[in-house]
């Protein structure tokens, strides 16, 4: 049985989630990206949508306009180390709960995490068709003037995913993890190899 | 035919060989990744490379790019010097790319530098991108056309070594860059290293090692041997899809090396995500084409 995650997301719900955990969301989900976070951070602007309980996509989608109703073409998530400047101020002001991305996010991502319960999750990258066919309908757009990337797509989806918790609101960062990890194995490994290419002599 | 009609057929035949390069991985590409996802057993990596195939299938059912970013478009051309068509070659992809972008649709991709526009076509100053190769003696041309994302494309880094840093310095070199920006670039990676004498001659053979097919070697034996010394090195690292973690990081190494000036060692390395669209297409000196990447295809 999957795990689901159902928009409003209670903080019980986000408590319950630990890192490495694979969930799906049904409910409403909502692009926002680069401009979009400025507006609200940088700029102090109103967002359009209430994401209170909500959750986010950083994506920047393909739709097609068939005739004034919207198709979902293609939505890959786009790297959310890009947003990191922005979302601990993004997570406090809107009450974000899930933030769907790829890779990893950095300490202040973490520390709003854990402060208003919330989780940052990784939609596999390069499954942007996938992801077109989770979306049931896209129920309206804001923020057009910002171009088709841009502009918050507000989309209803049912069992959107896979999406791996990254960071939990326990304080636990996986890739953070991963990469330690990764640095860990590496002298050893460079080490070995370096023995046996010195072609200079 | 006349030369126009000719180039008019040529710029077909390229807009939809390039539209459908955004939606098929080559042969090599899914063979490898077929074996990556045999090897893999943990649950995380199943789950994700479940994942991926099933896009790969839906991509092809409902005739969509696989991957969301369809890339700065860039050809690498290997041309006969007397390939009919060889003066009209650059208009002919450039009006490709346009016709592509509509048709596929390719993602609008094409930022003017400076002016920060999107052009809205796929083309601009020098895109799409050009390498250009000529063979004497020869009347047919050979069409690499690549698509990559920016979260493939970041990773790309050169820099010039000192002697004294030996082949040890470009193993070092390889390494750093796939345990930082790699991990974020999709994985299983394919990935290319140039070794010259500067970091643009560098830069182009990583790029060139990463489309030759998986599992080609360097026809030098040591250089042989340097591919497969990254390649079990990179995959003891443990990346795995996604860089969350797994047993293999990537889907090979290739190098690509020329001569150089004895005071430097020029390294330069590129990545290719798991989603490689990739695709080289030949046309002969009476424009028949062949499709050399993908098997039994017809456009």
């Amino acid at each position: 049985m999957n795990k689901v995650l159902t928009t409003p997301i209670s903080d019980a719900a986000i408590e319950q989630l630990t890192v490495g955990e694979v969930v799906f969301l049904d409910g409403t989900l909502v692009t926002c990206r680069d401009v979009g976070h400025r507006r609200l951070v940088e700029l102090g602007m109103e967002l359009p949508v209430d994401l209170r309980g909500g959750a986010i996509l950083h994506a920047g989608p393909i739709v097609a306009d068939r005739g004034g109703r919207f198709e979902m073409v293609s939505i890959g998530p786009t790297t959310s180390m890009r947003m990191e400047k922005f979302e601990r101020e993004f997570i406090a002001r809107t009450g974000v709960k899930l933030i769907v991305g790829k890779g990893g996010m950095g300490p202040e991502t973490v520390e709003a995490c854990r402060r208003h319960k919330a989780v940052h999750a990784i939609f596999p990258g390069g499954c942007a068709v996938v992801a077109a066919q989770q979306v049931q309908e896209i129920e309206r757009v804001e923020w057009r003037d910002l171009g088709m990337p841009e502009a918050l797509w507000v989309s209803r989806v049912s069992q959107f995913g896979p999406l791996i918790v990254s960071i939990d609101a326990k304080g636990n960062n996986l890739v953070d993890s991963n990469k330690a990890l990764f640095n860990a194995r590496k002298a050893a490994i460079v080490e070995e190899i370096g023995r046996q290419v010195r072609f200079i002599k | 035919m006349t030369i126009q009609r000719e180039a008019q057929a040529m710029t077909d035949t390229m807009a939809r060989f390039t539209a459908f390069v955004g939606r098929e991985l080559p042969d090599d590409v899914l063979t490898q990744l077929g074996r990556l996802r045999q090897v893999e057993d943990g649950p995380l990596p199943r789950v994700l490379y479940d994942s991926m195939f099933k896009n790969l299938e839906l991509a092809h059912e409902l005739s969509r790019p696989c991957c969301q970013d369809t890339g700065a478009l860039q050809f690498f051309v290997r041309a006969g010097a007397r390939f009919p068509l060889l003066g009209q070659l650059r208009p002919i992809l450039t009006e490709a790319v346009r016709e592509a972008t509509r048709a596929a649709p390719l993602r609008h991709n094409a930022v003017e530098t400076f002016d920060e526009k999107n052009t809205g076509t796929n083309t601009g100053t020098r895109l799409p991108w050009i390498d250009w190769d000529i063979v004497s003696d020869d009347a047919s041309v050979e069409i690499d056309v690549y698509m990559a994302g920016g979260g493939c494309s970041l990773p790309g880094a050169a820099k010039v070594l000192m002697p004294g840093e030996g082949y040890e310095g470009v193993v070092k070199f390889v390494f750093d860059v796939i345990t930082s920006y790699g991990v974020n670039a999709c994985p299983p990676l394919l990935v290319g290293v140039g070794i010259s004498t500067a970091v643009e001659t560098a830069a182009l053979l990583s790029k060139r090692a990463i489309l030759r097919p998986i599992g080609t070697r360097h026809p030098n034996p040591r250089a042989a041997e340097m591919e497969r010394l990254l390649e079990e090195g990179l995959n003891a690292l443990g990346l795995g899809p996604q860089g969350l973690t797994g047993k293999a990081s990537v889907m090979g190494v290739h190098i690509e090396s020329s001569a150089r000036h004895p005071s430097t060692i020029g390294v330069g390395v590129s990545t290719g995500c798991w989603a490689h669209r990739r695709g080289t297409i030949r046309f002969d000196e009476n424009l028949r084409h062949q499709i050399l990447t993908h098997h039994g295809v017809t456009l």
